[in-house]
This record gives structure tokens, C-alpha cells and sequence, in this order.
């Protein structure tokens, strides 16, 4: 009876590793929603299950560099990958754009001013203005130059409340506790207690991109290749595009 | 160190000697009335008091968050009433610290309280003495160290506040930005080498706080 227990353990044992695999993909915090439901379509379509780790993809990136076991990123930014490829942490040839998005300045649904442009940001009664740290996460990195670019951040970087990550902004803006925020559009289209006050057009904002690739520490560097190029095909970008993003490729 | 770390240090200092002075009033009450008064719903308010020592410290500063936000019910009243603006603010910092500091004050209070020996009490009683005058005569300076250590504690509990404050101050350079928060940011941000002094000034300053504490509760009074 015991062996024939430990037999039939073994079996499935054996069975779970040689057929379905459990990879982890440390996504940018706007990807959320996009990635889930695209997660949970390729879990039906392959065996494989895809768990997510999302965040700021500065500190997704900090994470893979210590360590972290994930095997695919899918970065806010160009830059956060390219620190990874420098170190030599992603798996050569499987690094590629999919996404790009614009950025909108938010306020709470129920607010009586809203501003007219970006310029209007610097005026006092906006006072708070929540904004993803301007320092290292993407999204604020892209606020922060367009500000620049505009001549606008230093009458406005005192106002900031700087948030984990893009989410953290969303969240305080629909609690009303900041008076304004600059998210992306995607995430602006998720939430109902919020209104977009101003869209930042592509060709005046900064060229925002999102790349994925596959970690070089991925124990399992085929199936994360996989998901990759699943991410790039048609079910996905449908999904994206269906979330407000904009599919480069 | 850089100017900008002393800063960060020196506002730490500042918003914990506040919120230990601020809680210290109350904290001596809630202790005596626990130490010497029967009363109903002392053991919930016991209990309350406690609270903040268990619950997740995140958690805590989400409740504040919500009380005291533009639209919560205090945070409403304080910013129409009075224009003053609680949270992402310096003042939700010593907020966050008093709150999570307060068990520390009470239970450390409650029991010098506790130790005083009724028989003093009792003696003044008899001597004429009103309930005031027990309490600012007997039961207030015997029970003086035990006060004292305990807002030594509190003072160390809100030098080390994290979870609450970064929840309902954030972490906003040179507005609420404390040593813990500071640490863990640069930590983040992969810039240990800016952390690390700021993590040897708070043991430092902890170290010898949290000692003084010891020395003065270790003192034993003549009795």
C-alpha cells in the first residue's frame, strides 16, 4: 500500500515538472490589469502558469539585480533594460518594444477646478500634485522631463507627493487627498473616480516605451521565450490594445 | 554625511520629541485612571490603547489616512474649519509617531502608577489632601521615572516609525522625509552607500536613548 502511495507521487511528481512550468514576470505597476487578463488567457491556452510580481519597474529591476527569482521583465522604460543588459542579467535576443503609452494629467472625478494644460500646474490652487518618484520610476521620470521640457518643474517640484509607483498616484488622486496627479492615460482609463483634465498628445509628449525580455537567471528559458513571443502576438495585443495601449509591434 | 542627511536627522529628532510631548499629557491620564480607577469598558479601553503596538503598522496609518484625509471625517473638519492640512504634511508625521508610540507611554506609566504604594495615598487623604493634590503630591512625582522612561521609549518607538508615516505622509524630500523612510527610498533606489550613515546615526541615537531609558527605570526610589 505504501509503496504503491509513494509510486503514485512520484508519478505525479514527475509529471508536474516535465509539463507544467511557473514562470514569474516582474511587470511595470501600469501593466497590471493588461497582463492579468492576458496571464489568465495563456494559462488556458498552455499548460504553464504565469505569476506576477508588479511594481515600479525601478524597483522590479533593483529586485533582478539582487537576485530575485523572475524570468521575464517587462519594463516602464528603455532605460531600467538597459541597465540589466549592461549587467549582463537578460538573455540575448529575446529583448523587444511592444508598447507605448501617452501621459495625462488626472483630478478627482468630483473636483471644481481642474487644470487647462500643463502650464496651469504651477498655479496655487493647485496645491499637491501626486507624481510617481521623479528620481527612478519611469512614469515620473517621463513627467518630470516633459515638465523640464517645458520650462515648468521648478514651480512645480515643490508641490510634489511622490508615490511608490504609478498606482500610488491613481490612488491619491481618487482619494482626494492631492489635488491633481500625472499618470498614464491606460491607468486613467481604469478608474471611475477620476477625470482626465488634459491628454498629453505623442508628439508633444516624451517617447514612452515599454520593452520585455527574458532573464538570463530564468530556469526555465524556453517556456519564459515563449510567453514572450505570446506576449508580442495578436491575443495580446488585442488585450493591450483593448486597455488603451498603444501596440508598437 | 551631506547637509541634506543632517536635515533628514535633525527633523526626525524634532517630530519625535513633539509627538512624545503631545501624547505625554494624555498618556499620564489614560495611564492613572487604568492604574487607580475602576471604571466600565476600562478593559476595552485598556485593550485600544494597545492596539497600535500589534496591529500592522501599515494598517494603522491606512486608518489615519481615512480619518484624516481632505475627505475623511476629522481631516474634513481640521482643513475647513481651521485650514490646517493633516495628511503629506509634517503634522501626519508626528501624527503617526504619537499614534504608534502611545502603548508604549501608557503601559510603561500605568505600571509606576501600579508601584506607588496606596498607603502614601491614603496617608494624604486622611490629611486633608483633595484628589488633585494626591496626584500632583504623591502619586505624580513617585511614579516620575516610570513616567520618564516611558517617554523615553515613545520617543525611541516614533525615532524608528515607518510603516504609518509612510502611508499617510509619504515620503516628500524635505517635507516629510524621516531616517526610516530616507533609508528605505535610497535602499530602493540602489543607493546603499547614501543609506548606511543614516542608518548608523539612528542605531546610535536609539542605542543611547533606549540605555538612558534603562538607567532611569533600573533606579530604584527610596521608598
Amino acid at each position: 500500500m505504501k509503496t504503491r502511495i509513494f509510486s503514485l507521487l512520484f508519478s505525479v511528481l514527475i509529471a508536474a515538472s516535465s509539463s507544467a512550468a511557473e514562470l514569474t514576470v516582474h511587470a511595470a505597476a501600469s501593466l497590471t490589469d493588461a497582463l492579468k487578463e492576458i496571464g489568465a488567457a495563456y494559462e488556458k491556452e498552455s499548460r504553464d502558469k504565469v505569476q506576477f510580481n508588479f511594481g515600479a519597474s525601478s524597483m522590479l529591476a533593483r529586485q533582478i539585480e539582487e537576485g530575485a527569482p523572475a524570468d521575464l521583465f517587462f519594463s516602464a522604460d528603455e532605460a531600467k533594460m538597459d541597465a540589466l543588459e549592461k549587467k549582463n542579467l537578460l538573455l540575448p535576443g529575446t529583448r523587444r518594444s511592444l508598447l507605448s503609452n501617452l501621459l495625462v494629467i488626472v483630478v478627482p472625478a468630483d473636483a471644481s477646478s481642474a487644470p487647462k494644460s500643463a502650464a496651469d500646474l504651477a498655479k496655487p490652487e493647485f496645491k499637491k500634485i501626486a507624481l510617481a518618484e521623479p528620481a527612478t520610476v519611469p512614469v515620473g521620470i517621463y513627467a518630470r522631463e516633459y515638465l523640464q521640457k517645458l520650462g515648468l518643474w521648478d514651480a512645480v517640484k515643490e508641490k510634489i507627493v511622490p508615490t511608490e509607483n504609478v498606482r500610488g498616484t491613481l490612488a491619491a488622486v481618487e482619494s482626494g487627498n492631492v489635488d491633481t496627479g500625472i499618470v498614464y492615460k491606460t491607468d486613467s482609463l481604469i478608474s471611475q473616480k477620476i477625470k482626465i483634465a488634459v491628454e498629453i498628445s505623442a508628439a508633444e509628449g516624451p517617447n514612452i516605451s515599454y520593452p520585455v525580455a527574458v532573464l538570463k537567471a530564468s530556469k526555465q528559458p524556453e517556456r519564459a521565450t515563449k510567453f514572450a513571443e505570446y506576449l508580442a502576438g495578436p491575443k495580446a495585443r488585442s488585450i493591450f490594445a483593448k486597455f488603451g495601449f498603444i501596440v508598437t509591434r | 554625511m551631506t547637509a541634506e542627511a543632517w536635515k533628514i536627522v535633525f527633523f526626525t529628532i524634532e517630530v519625535s520629541a513633539l509627538s512624545t510631548l503631545l501624547i505625554l499629557p494624555i498618556g499620564i491620564a489614560v495611564a492613572w485612571l487604568i492604574a487607580r480607577r475602576d471604571w466600565p469598558g476600562k478593559a476595552v479601553v485598556e485593550t485600544v490603547a494597545m492596539l497600535p503596538l500589534f496591529v500592522p503598522p501599515v494598517a494603522t496609518g491606512l486608518l489615519l489616512l481615512m480619518f484624516f484625509g481632505r475627505r475623511g471625517p476629522l481631516g474634513s473638519v481640521l482643513q475647513r474649519g481651521l485650514g490646517i492640512e493633516i495628511v503629506f504634511t509634517w503634522r501626519a508625521v508626528v501624527l503617526a509617531c504619537a499614534v504608534m508610540s502611545f502603548p508604549l507611554l501608557v503601559r510603561t506609566a500605568q505600571s509606576a502608577f501600579q508601584e506607588v504604594n496606596t498607603r502614601f495615598e491614603d496617608v494624604a487623604r486622611t490629611l486633608g489632601a483633595n484628589e488633585w493634590r494626591v496626584f500632583g503630591t504623591i502619586s505624580l512625582p513617585l511614579a516620575m521615572r516610570g513616567i520618564v522612561a516611558g517617554a523615553v521609549l515613545a520617543f525611541a518607538r516614533a525615532m524608528g516609525e515607518f510603516g504609518a508615516t509612510a502611508v499617510v505622509a509619504g515620503m516628500i524630500p524635505r517635507k516629510t522625509m524621516t531616517i526610516s523612510l530616507s533609508i528605505y527610498q535610497n535602499v530602493q533606489l540602489g543607493r546603499d552607500s547614501a543609506a548606511l550613515p543614516l542608518l548608523f546615526v539612528s542605531v546610535v541615537i536609539v542605542f543611547i536613548t533606549v540605555l538612558c531609558g534603562q538607567i532611569i527605570s533600573m533606579c530604584k526610589h527610596p521608598r
